[in-house]
């Protein structure tokens, strides 16, 4: 090597630094607000969508909870009338025969005014029972922890009362029951089915969210940053988008089950909400219903995170196979 | 598999050394240079860097063994959201290397490529040369053992390559192995240095 031409500029002294203290620098992965926002909305979305499902589960399974609860906390002893029978005074016989046993909370008659409020709806009001053949109720309230025999209170009623019949309720409370369980499957089935899309679309938003990056990834790899760094660098900005996304998502999911909490409680007297009272029970999220919330959010933000990672991994690893091409 | 781009190359890359690879367009250049980057591996043969036996370095080695070499690409590959500054720091900031302890040495290299006053623009506001010379700036800062560019004086006027061809050889002069890709002749008649010409696969050397 000779002839080399003289350098023009060389050895420059160190000029003292600019005020680089107040500036920040910019972050490794470029902000790009279209994709940031595209991303942040799906992600918001399909967590919505998942914590109203889960939300709709938890009610479902509570409701049934409390059907079954309330019916098996009573059974019904009927009297139906006929000839030479002093109804007064077998309602007081088999009151006396329920009392009798052991764990029976309390039993009540329905009266003549009780009985004629029950036909009401369909014989219309001023009826006089005497004049009809109407069967008469006698409501046992008994302990579910220790139940008493029902069997036999069913033949000591029959018994002393030939017309006495005894319903526990149960073929009711099984039937009940069954239809419960179908129902929590089903919607335990849609909630897998809207968790598994919301994987998938998590998954594919973020895969088109790092579609734009591939630059940024290969010049950060050519300039000898190591993988592992690259990943986090990536990992890091989609958690936080994918965070922001989730919580958006898990938190107006819980506005609305607190605004259908607070809509219900205002209404308790109006037709709307019995109707839904009746379905429901109190409608209300319980506190494993915003458990879950926190969860999907949770598993939401680190799919984005973990999505980010294996996109990052795999560009790398395709960078350093990738075959010659001029 | 594709055609056969380069066969039957055998050479060596002495430290401190400084030549031109040249052939006409589509010779395989950048593929020779990105197999001495390690961006690709040869289907065949030996390729010894540092040393160590290409094949057997592993994806996990590749980070330390790029810290050893500076490479300038054809297209610059700045990264437009980041200043000038910041793209030719980059290569610190990726060894989690503290802001402060690097700010005059950038800044020097900065003065030295001629973008003292250019620190501060994003890479879309900067013309060619001046792009030319941050990506080299980049490639230098940490004081390479060997300097790979692919065209590095393409995109700029003569004056500018000529500007651009003494930071190279002063760079060499420091100790760095330059090896600069070009097929412009005009370019190395400027300088007495070995020539690698690649031509129909084959590579001659001229020393």
């Amino acid at each position: 090597m000779t002839d080399m031409p003289a350098v023009e500029q060389v050895a420059v002294p160190s000029a003292p630094a600019k005020s680089w203290g107040g500036r920040r620098a910019a972050p490794i992965v470029p902000e790009r607000e279209i994709a940031r926002n595209a991303l942040m909305l799906v992600v918001a979305i399909m967590t919505f969508l998942s914590c109203l499902t889960l939300g709709a589960v938890t009610l479902v399974r509570d409701t049934s909870a409390s059907w079954q609860t309330q019916i098996a906390r009573e059974a019904t002893i009927q009297i139906r009338p006929e000839e030479g029978l002093d109804m007064e005074a077998a309602l007081e016989e088999a009151a006396g025969i329920a009392r009798d046993f052991a764990g029976v909370n309390s039993v009540q008659i329905v009266d003549r005014e009780a009985t004629a409020r029950l036909l009401e709806p369909w014989l219309g009001s001023g009826l006089d029972l005497d004049g009809l053949p109407v069967p008469r109720l006698v409501t046992v309230t008994i302990d579910r922890a220790n139940p008493p025999d029902f069997e036999a209170m069913r033949s000591l009623l029959t018994e002393r009362i030939r017309t006495a019949s005894l319903d526990d309720h149960r073929t009711w409370a099984d039937r009940l029951v069954a239809m419960a369980r179908s129902t929590v499957m089903i919607g335990v089935a849609v909630l897998g089915l809207i968790l598994a899309a919301t994987m998938l679309t998590v998954v594919f938003a973020t895969r088109g969210a790092m579609a734009g990056n591939g630059h940024v990834i290969e010049v950060l790899h050519f300039v000898g940053a190591e993988a592992r760094f690259i990943a986090a660098e990536f990992r890091r900005h989609f958690l936080i988008t994918g965070m922001k996304g989730a919580a958006i998502g898990g938190g107006a999911a819980a506005v609305a089950f607190a605004a259908f909490g607070f809509w219900a409680g205002r209404n308790l007297a109006t037709p709307e909400a019995d109707q839904a009272t009746a379905l429901f029970g109190n409608f209300a999220i319980g506190a494993a219903g915003y458990a879950g919330v926190a969860v999907i959010v949770i598993a939401v933000a680190s799919l984005t995170a973990v999505t980010t990672h294996l996109t990052v991994i795999a560009f790398l690893k395709d960078l350093d196979v990738r075959q010659p091409d001029s | 598999m594709g055609p056969e781009i380069l066969r039957d190359l055998s050479f060596a890359i002495p430290r401190g050394s400084f030549q031109f690879l040249s052939g006409p367009s589509g010779a395989g250049k950048t593929t020779l240079l990105r197999l001495l980057f390690m961006s690709l591996k040869p289907t065949r043969g030996l390729i010894t860097i540092f040393g160590k036996d290409r094949s057997l370095i592993t994806r996990r080695d590749l980070p330390m063994m790029r810290r050893r070499i500076g490479i300038v690409f054809q297209d610059f590959r700045l990264l437009d959201h980041m200043t000038t500054y910041e793209n030719v720091a980059l290569p610190l900031r990726v060894r989690g290397r503290d802001e402060a302890s690097y700010r005059s040495d950038v800044t020097e290299l900065l003065k030295w490529v001629g973008l003292g006053d250019r620190m501060h623009v994003l890479p879309p506001v900067l013309s060619g040369g001046e792009k030319q010379r941050a990506a080299i700036a980049r490639a230098l800062i940490e004081q390479p053992e060997i300097l790979l560019a692919d065209e590095p004086t393409g995109n700029v006027d003569p004056p500018l390559a000529r500007r651009l061809l003494r930071l190279f050889i002063e760079l060499n002069r420091l100790g760095t192995a330059v090896v600069i890709a070009t097929h412009d002749l005009g370019l190395m008649d400027q300088v007495d240095a070995r020539r690698m010409i690649l031509s129909n696969g084959r590579l001659e050397i001229y020393d």
